[in-house]
């Protein structure tokens, strides 16, 4: 890969903020590989990705398809306060690289412990009594959401360069996927804001009760480096279409397109503390998050190991309303009836998508005896045909990991999985002469006690494993921690419908998978999580319910 | 009422443009405005009607007319529905459409309206002599803010899954009905629309509307913004027309599944047979009011007084909500008869376009000497006029602010729904005598009460047979809100 590393310039007048650095990344760079371009084949996300997928790119074609902008200006590297952007307490600051090329894009500040208490306080003076959130009409909310789904949509074209830049996802992928997501989502809940509904309750004697979904208070939101932009609104647009304020720290790996975000809500017209933005690191600006006692709920996205310490946190502090979305070993059921090529893409793309770094990852993919040979067969010609490179250029389908660290954490879990005795179809090793490339990796004869076949390894490594009867696969299906999400592929109504209610997952896809969409609830079961996001659902986890109960003198049915 | 306080519709202020110029800081209307849609709207086409007649319409402040619109009638009705169905078909773009595209389109069309609102608002107050201030503040906010509402709505219409006994799983679908005949009335034109578009394409229906013949001009415009906002052809189509002829093609048509009527009792009563004579086809009704006001001795008498006022008076009374019986509680009776009288003799009643208007003219000849007939039917029964009663001025359908003390149960203006400015005002002793008189009534729309005591406003709440109950307020509509009639008031439920 030949990249070349950003150059900063000097803020301009285009700026928010006159504290705003004006810095842009270079995004010039050549294909080092010869391989035919693919159209992009990730998530089975609906509407644009359909179109999307329907454009091969063969050269001609390219043209329609949106480009990346050149040097993307880095306009916002502070953190945003009460609709400031200020410095941090410390004076630290965080580096932020470009996993592509390993090169600085820029430099962030970073939040710690007294931003956090800078951020809570405005949050909650924003939250205040009488104040113009507080007496803002639901429907001028939910104008607001969808104000900065416009703004979103605008700017499109830069945050999708921001997020394939910042975290090497392929740029279309951002573009159609994430983008159109983020979009969806702010538009779905800015609906939702003035049909929050309570109820009257017939309760027994002369008196009248009626219930009200009251918003919780100030919420701190922890996201991943995964899907930075779709993490952010999939917090922000629930808990602001109730009510609430909100202090979300993004993942240090990513803080761009977040501090982005964060200059749209003050365009958008939200009041000042509304939304407090404050990239830092877990440790520090994120614990102090989960034990403040001045947080009413935490919402929390990332891993298992780390959710447990956020609710940990809570009971250790002010007890504070937690909802985690944590990780997963999702099993995906191939049975021989099925549209077999179907199955095949699905499983390949339910598991590559995003390099593999998903926690819905279909990472456990049990194919039925009769087909599993020509399952296995095919998946391998599949992962093979997988273009690598940058993420910026079209044909790509996969760029790097997030990182060293969790490059080297898939190394040594392709390794174990040699070890243990799997078949390695393809792949197993790194990809070109540097950065963070793995390539797409396909193990057959993997058994359910292998570490592989245990363990979330969020990174291109596909496990096939072969079952017999409908009983078994269930039970080997949820013999795990996790239940996050599953699939199953089926002609047949009743395996179908069986293995859907039998399975321990909180979403189900049948003859389908990743097929995601902001109108249905998603979470865990076990120790995937707690609470549902998006949906309806996601706004029970996002207000406290209040029954007024009034005497009356007669009672009247 | 003294005619000095009365501001004269006359030549000077038949420029709405020259007037409205001097004004900076409000909103002016669209001077000279035109008149761009006067066809039938069908299959996103304008059409010309298949008898050929067009009819007049025209400026109730002046009488004089604006323009002639194309006149559908049944044969016009058969096409307008021939498209619906066809757009309604299985595999059609409206039916494979994401249920959040066709949220996008209905906030498209929101959009849209917004960018026009004050063209909108000045051929409203044009057509149906609503004063050009309140139509744009109040009816094109409404407007706006409940295509919004449904936009919001369309992805979120949830099935449930059941768990039935046996071996069986069940899953409903709320699916739209189809083809949806929609009449409304000529008193809020352009709110009419939108309240019957809104919930029907939400649910990803299609529909044939027929506005009143009085107004037909702003939903005739709605029809080009929907085509402009993205509408596939065929789910709106618009046909201006009379109900004895449009109308009666949609209520008893055999390839409409429902009809949906904002209007008289009388003729909702007409909708419903045909629909029973016909296909059975889905009702829902918003019909007549003759709605409760009870004021009690503990309220706060100015905000009481003005709210009954403005309860009544709105929109020169055409409303189905019109507040037209006020029970006051005895020890307040005299006072609160006083000061409404003086508040109605402060009315200023004037053409459309003065900005200080609060009330234009009536709606037609026909519904002025209705109303004036009412009034002297009071006269002549023995309540007391306490002032108004009169027409006013030369051209156009002014009535005087009116006001009746001394009003009994049993007069023909304490029962039948006069849809004018004519405010009865009665006294009363007890809650349990006010609950029982308030509810003697074939009719059920709305009530109010004004208390500060708590007892007494959830005793009224719940013992009044109306569909909405307000408390210390009136006319406090949202889109947000459920509005519909209990009894003779209607059937089912908008918003």
């Amino acid at each position: 890969m030949s990249v070349t590393g950003g150059r900063i310039q000097q803020t301009g007048g285009a700026s928010s903020s006159s504290h705003t650095e004006r810095k842009r990344a270079n995004t010039n760079s050549q294909p080092s590989n010869g391989h035919e371009q693919q159209a992009g084949n990730g998530c089975d996300h609906q509407g644009p990705n359909q179109e999307h997928r329907s454009q091969r790119v063969d050269g001609s074609k390219t043209k329609a398809l949106p480009t990346p902008i050149p040097d993307p200006p880095i306009l916002y590297t502070k953190l945003f306060i009460n609709n400031d952007w200020h410095e941090s307490c410390s004076g630290r600051k965080i580096p932020v690289y470009n996993p592509t090329t390993g090169e600085l894009l820029c430099e962030v500040e970073e939040a710690d412990s007294e931003d956090v208490d800078e951020a809570v306080r405005s949050a909650r003076a924003a939250f205040q009594m009488g104040s113009p959130w507080r007496s803002m009409d639901a429907s001028d909310r939910g104008r607001l959401l969808n104000r900065l789904a416009d703004l979103v949509e605008r700017d499109r074209l830069l945050l999708a360069t921001l997020e394939a830049l910042d975290c090497g996802k392929v740029f279309l992928m951002a573009y159609f996927v994430d983008l159109m997501a983020t979009i969806k989502t702010l538009r779905y809940y800015g609906g939702w804001a003035d049909k929050i509904h309570g109820k009257t309750i017939p309760v027994d004697g002369e008196y009248f009760t009626y219930t009200r979904h009251e918003p919780i208070g100030v919420c701190g939101q922890i996201i991943p480096w995964n899907f930075p932009v779709m993490m952010f609104v999939w917090k922000i647009a629930p808990a602001l279409c109730c009510g609430n304020t909100v202090v979300i720290k993004p993942a240090e790996q990513t803080p761009l397109s977040a501090l982005h975000m964060a200059a749209l809500i003050k365009e958008a017209g939200f009041p000042p503390g509304v939304v407090n933005v404050v990239p830092g690191y877990g440790e520090t600006a994120g614990c102090a998050i989960s034990h403040h006692m001045d947080i009413d709920k935490v919402a929390f996205t990332g891993s298992t190991d780390v959710g447990k310490l956020i609710q940990k946190a809570a009971g250790e502090s002010n007890l504070k309303r937690v909802t985690l979305e944590l990780g997963g070993k999702n099993p995906n059921i191939v049975f021989a009836d099925c549209d077999l090529e179907h199955a095949v893409e699905q499983a390949h793309s339910g598991l590559f998508f995003n390099q593999g770094q998903c926690c819905l990852a279909g990472s456990r993919v049990f194919v039925e005896e009769p087909v599993y040979e020509e399952f296995v067969r095919l998946s391998v010609e599949r992962a093979k045909s997988k273009v690598l490179g940058n993420p910026l250029l079209p044909g790509v389908d996969q760029g790097p990991q997030i990182d060293q660290k969790q490059f080297d954490k898939i190394m040594e879990l392709i390794e174990s999985g040699k070890r243990e005795g799997a078949t390695l179809e393809c792949g197993g090793s790194m990809w070109g002469q540097q950065g963070l490339f793995i390539q797409p990796t396909v193990f057959s004869n993997v058994t359910d006690d292998m570490l592989i076949a245990k363990e979330e390894i969020f990174g291109p490594v596909q496990q096939i494993m072969c079952f017999r009867s409908i009983s078994e696969v269930i039970q080997r299906a949820n013999a795990t921690h996790y239940g996050l999400a599953a699939g199953v592929f089926t002609n047949d109504i009743n395996k179908a419908l069986t293995v859907s209610s039998a399975l321990q997952a909180g979403i189900v896809w049948v003859n389908c998978y990743n097929a995601m969409s902001a109108q249905c609830p998603f979470g865990g079961f076990k120790m995937s999580g707690n609470g549902r996001e998006l949906g309806k659902y996601a706004l029970q986890e996002y207000t406290e319910v209040k029954a007024v109960t009034i005497k009356i003198s007669q009672k009247n049915s | 009422m003294t005619s000095s306080k009365i501001e004269i519709p006359g030549e000077v202020k038949s420029d709405p443009a020259a007037l409205m110029a001097s004004l900076q800081l409000m909103p002016s209307p669209v001077p000279n405005p035109e008149i761009k849609y006067t066809k039938i709207f069908i299959n996103n086409e304008w059409q010309d009607s298949v008898s050929g007649k067009v009819f007049p319409v025209y400026n109730p402040a002046t009488g004089e007319q604006i323009c002639e619109v194309q006149e559908a009638d049944k044969a016009d009705v058969d096409k307008a529905v021939q498209a619906a169905r066809l757009a309604f078909s299985l595999g059609s773009v409206w039916r494979r459409m994401d249920a959040s595209e066709r949220g996008r389109l209905l906030s498209k069309l929101a959009d849209l309206v917004e960018r026009d609102s004050v063209y909108l608002a000045t051929i409203e107050s044009l057509d149906s002599g609503k004063p050009f201030l309140p139509t744009l503040f109040v009816d094109l906010q409404g407007t706006i803010k409940t295509l919004r509402y449904f936009a919001g709505y369309a992805d979120k219409i949830h099935g449930t899954s059941i768990p039935m006994d046996g071996e069986y799983l069940t899953f409903t679908r709320y699916e739209p009905i189809g083809v949806c005949g929609q009449i409304i009335p000529w008193n809020f034109p352009l709110v009419m629309t939108a309240w019957k578009l809104g919930p029907a394409l939400a649910c990803g229906n299609t529909v044939v509307l027929k506005p009143a013949e009085q107004t037909p001009l702003t939903c005739l415009y709605i029809a080009a913004l929907s085509k402009e906002a993205g509408f596939p052809p065929g789910v709106i189509n618009i046909l201006p027309g009379f109900g004895p002829t449009a109308g009666a093609a949609i209520a008893s048509h055999m390839g409409i599944d429902k009809v949906a009527f904002t209007g008289s009792t009388e003729v909702g009563k007409l909708i419903q047979e045909a629909a029973g004579k016909s296909n059975l086809k889905r009702v829902t009704l918003e019909l007549g009011g003759k709605n409760p006001n009870i004021i009690f001795a503990d309220a706060d008498l100015d905000l009481a007084v003005e709210q009954a006022h403005q309860g009544v008076f709105f929109n020169a009374g055409q409303c189905c909500t019109a507040g037209s019986r006020i029970y006051v509680e005895e020890p307040l009776y005299d006072e609160f008869v006083r000061r409404s009288v003086e508040r109605a003799k402060r009315r200023i009643v004037g053409s459309p376009f003065d900005p200080t208007t609060e009330q234009g003219p009536q709606i037609s000849r026909e519904q002025q000497n209705r109303v004036l007939e009412f009034i002297q039917s009071g006269i002549s029964e023995g309540a007391k006029l306490e002032c108004g009663g009169k027409a006013l001025g030369l051209k156009g359908f002014f009535i005087e602010p009116t006001v009746f003390s001394s009003v009994r149960d049993d007069m023909r203006i304490a029962r039948e729904e006069i849809f004018g400015p004519v405010q009865q005002i009665m006294k009363f002793k007890t809650i349990e005598e006010v609950i029982e008189r308030a509810n003697n009534s074939d009719y059920g729309l709305v009530a109010a009460v004004f208390t500060s005591d708590i007892n007494k406003a959830m005793t009224i709440s719940t013992a009044m047979q109306a569909g909405t109950v307000w408390i210390n307020c009136f006319n406090a509509l949202s889109t947000q809100c459920p509005f519909g009639g209990y009894k003779m008031s209607g059937n089912g439920r908008e918003l």
